[in-house]
């Protein structure tokens, strides 16, 4: 049964990362692809129904994590403290640009708005990336759960890992293309020209990136996601939009899926000692908790993937961004 | 400051200013879905003009509650993961089925709203946001559910191996006697916030539009409302906390002998010490008859409390903040009076039916409009109910001290072992910085979309020219 509530808490990190991933995707393309106001609008308005469901994922994994997984939540948040601040912060100042944008006209404040947006989006997606590079590598976990080590450097010295570095520039490839392939899905004219002209070059960088990394390591995730990202880039030469798109989601799904069962039954590596590191069961709630997130998994999820699958149906057209001569 | 003084700080500054948003926005959405009723009974095209403006300012609001709420549900792991294990089984259950159960309605909901007039069926669209405003209230409901289990813990069995907390009744835990008496508190108090926000707006634009007379006096009825709301329901929690947290109510009254028949002080002069020298305006058996129910109860003090806790507990100073309990719920009651009188006095003002009260005096001229001085006064009316709000939950969380969740486990005890002055400071700077940031974006936001036309026709030049669906 663990093995179920421990699939539940996957499946929430993975809609997480793949959604907001290619609403990160957008704000980091915002000023790329967008080259005046207007077009920058309608790159936001792709989003702009969506982000906001799109980042309560968050709630549900960690709310999950908390719920199921008590130790390992405690273990993970107060080790990764300042690099959890940052995202949260940068979440902060995300959110409040993506909304505020468009409810003032002044010129300066939509472009203030654009610059944070980009900016924070960009940031975000570094710091979670290097979190999960951190999170594969394991954290210098004392007895009690709690890192080791004294001042700012206790929290912030894994972010500088190679591991940290790994994950921090696969995740921005990652969002770059997730936001590239959805933006060539969702608009029309300049904008949709330029953002699959950038998913195809970023689908054979990336590809040939995974590839050399897959060969160099010998890890066959590497070498598949090079793959599928591979057939990504090919869409998009050809237009397919929606199957370059879905080919990109897969791909990431797919890695955060490796990333959360690549150590087995261990969810937590402590690198001091193996002893101390967590488990499923070890970091497990008790019986009535997670008879809890079984509910919830089994009732109220569905019921949400359902209502928002139906708001994408609702905002299904593509956004325009010719300008309209009035 | 140590390290634990300074997360605690941090866990206040953050907390307060995320609850200076919720209550907005759960009083915006109710609005705006009352306002949409309106019109569609109505169809007076006023009501539709007014919807969309709520809706405005429901969605910035919305927005900065979401990314600090954010930080909430991060906070247990991030400052006090000791807490997090020892009762994250019983207290992480209700964050997670808060998020899904509640905050995905209402963060696809505002959305299916906001972009899907013309999208959606009518019916269906008025629908959406009635979800929302059903999905703030829950939302509600359930993390005032969490914060009642650190007021009263319930519901759970401690394992005698590991010490950990296990959920025994989720059901339990979601009736805890606290919620079912904090909720309607809390919901009244949200009313005056929301309510105080529309009456500033109504009074400072009436010029502009009439239907901002009308928002003004919505406001004003809400802010009154949820006035009297507080009152009554604010009595039957002080009832329900002098039962579980005995403690807190004495410490309200800086009462430090048990008293039958207690007064209750209105205003007090000098040290709140132990025998009562300082000058207080008292009002006699008050405090009896809040705190029991009856004018000759007997009150617990706070010499019998802590003999007795130190007994229950062992060797310890279970006493908090006095000063800091007392003033808090004076503070929090007389701004909540101060709004309702502000409220009363505009509708007093501002309402036909005043006119016709038979054997008016003249003198106090009903119904002849806002008068200037009192304009000058606008910014009170948002700012009364956001003083009593927050008051009252530092009171609630204060005087709480020193226990984390009452009786079972303090607040030393919760916080995360590992961590340092050097990172709470970071952070804390940190989010001093982008908050006040927000407030700053948010405040001249609020006021530019106040300022627009109401009836402005919606810009055409953004609208997309219907391009073919992406699937």
């Amino acid at each position: 049964m663990i093995t179920f509530w421990f699939a539940v808490l996957v499946l929430a990190w993975v809609l997480y990362f793949v959604l907001e991933g290619f609403d990160f995707g957008v704000g980091i393309l915002t000023p790329i692809l967008g080259r005046d106001e207007h077009e920058r609008g309608a790159v936001i308005r792709t989003v702009g129904p969506f982000w906001d469901g799109n980042e309560v994922w968050l709630v549900a994994a960690v709310g999950v994590t908390f719920a199921a997984f008590p130790d390992w939540y405690a273990a993970w948040m107060s080790a990764l403290y300042l690099p959890l601040v940052g995202v949260l912060l940068l979440l902060a100042v995300r959110g409040v640009a993506l909304e505020f944008r468009g409810k003032h006209d002044a010129p300066s404040w939509r472009r203030r708005s654009d610059h944070l947006l980009a900016w924070s989006s960009g940031g975000i997606v570094l710091l979670w990336g290097a979190i999960l590079g951190v999170l594969v590598d394991g954290l210098a976990l004392r007895a009690d759960g709690e890192v080791a080590g004294t001042g700012l450097s206790r929290s912030l010295g894994p972010l500088f890992s190679p591991a940290a570095g790994l994950g921090a520039l696969a995740a921005l490839l990652a969002a770059i293309l997730l936001g590239a392939t959805f933006l060539s899905l969702r608009t029309t004219g300049p904008v949709r020209r330029r953002a699959r002209d950038l998913a195809r070059h970023t689908g054979t960088f990336g590809a040939v990136a995974l590839l050399v990394l897959g060969v160099s390591t010998g890890n066959s995730m590497a070498l598949a996601a090079a793959a599928i990202v591979f057939v990504a880039g090919l869409q998009a030469r050809r237009a397919r939009e929606a199957t370059a798109f879905g080919a990109v989601v897969v791909a990431v799904a797919a890695t955060v899926v490796a990333i959360f069962t690549v150590h087995g039954d261990v969810v937590l590596r402590s690198t001091l000692d193996p002893a101390w590191s967590l488990t499923r069961e070890s970091a497990a709630a008790g019986p009535e908790a997670l008879k809890i997130i079984t509910v919830a998994g089994v009732l109220i999820l569905p019921g949400v993937i359902v209502y928002q699958l139906w708001s994408y149906w609702v905002f299904r057209r593509r956004v325009a961004s010719e300008r309209v001569p009035s | 400051m140590d390290v634990l003084d300074l997360t605690r700080l941090q866990f206040a500054v953050v907390t307060i200013y995320h609850y200076l948003f919720v209550p907005l926005s759960i009083c915006l959405a109710v609005t705006a879905a009352g306002l949409q009723i309106a019109w569609m009974r109505t169809n007076n095209d006023k009501y539709l003009h007014l919807t969309k403006f709520v809706g405005k300012l429901l969605i910035v609001t919305f927005a900065v509650g979401v990314v600090t709420g954010l930080v909430q549900e991060f906070q247990f792991g991030l400052g006090w993961s000791a807490f997090a294990r020892f009762y994250g089984d019983v207290f992480g259950p209700t964050l997670a089925i808060e998020g899904m159960l509640a905050f995905f309605l209402e963060a696809t909901f505002l959305a299916l709203w906001y972009f899907g007039w013309e999208r959606l069926p009518r019916r269906v669209h008025a629908a959406t946001i009635v979800v929302v405003a059903v999905g703030t209230l829950l939302s509600a409901y359930i993390i005032l559910a969490a914060n009642s289990f650190m007021q009263n813990p319930i519901a759970y069995a401690l394992d005698p191996e590991t010490g950990r907390a296990h959920l025994t009744s989720f059901a339990e835990l979601m009736t805890n006697e606290v919620v079912l008496a904090a909720f309607p508190h809390t919901m009244a108090g949200a009313a005056m916030a929301g309510g105080g926000v529309l009456l500033a707006i109504g009074m400072w634009r009436a010029h502009a539009d009439p239907a901002f007379t009308t928002l003004g006096r919505i406001g004003a009825w809400t802010t009154l409302l949820g006035g009297l709301g507080t009152a009554i329901s604010g009595d039957h929690l002080g009832k329900v906390m002098t039962a579980v947290q005995p403690m807190k109510m004495a410490a309200a009254e800086a009462l430090y002998e048990t008293t039958t028949g207690a007064p209750f002080s209105v205003l007090a002069i000098g040290e709140l010490g132990h025998d009562r020298p300082f000058f207080s305006i008292e009002v006699p058996y008050l405090l009896s008859f809040l705190g029991t129910g009856s004018f000759g109860g007997t009150v617990q003090g706070i010499d019998d409390l802590q003999a007795q806790y130190v007994a229950e507990y062992g060797p310890g100073s279970y006493v908090p903040m006095i000063p800091v309990a007392f003033w808090t719920f004076r503070l929090m009651m007389g701004a909540g009076i101060a709004a309702m009188a502000f409220a009363a006095f505009y509708l007093w003002k501002n309402a036909g039916f005043t006119k016709r009260i038979p054997m008016m005096p003249a003198l106090l001229q009903p119904g002849t409009g806002t008068p200037r001085w009192f304009m000058k006064l606008v910014l009170l009316a948002p700012m009364l109910p956001a003083a009593a709000n927050t008051f009252g939950w530092i009171f609630t969380e204060t005087a709480r001290q020193p226990w984390l969740a009452f009786g079972i486990s303090t607040t030393a005890e919760g916080i995360s072992p590992g961590l340092t002055s050097a990172e709470v400071i970071a952070s804390l700077a940190g989010f001093t910085l982008v908050y006040g940031l927000l407030a700053i974006a948010w405040i001249r936001l609020v006021v530019h979309l106040s300022r627009k036309p109401l009836r402005e026709p919606e810009k055409t030049t953004d609208a997309d020219p219907e391009p073919a669906p992406a699937y």
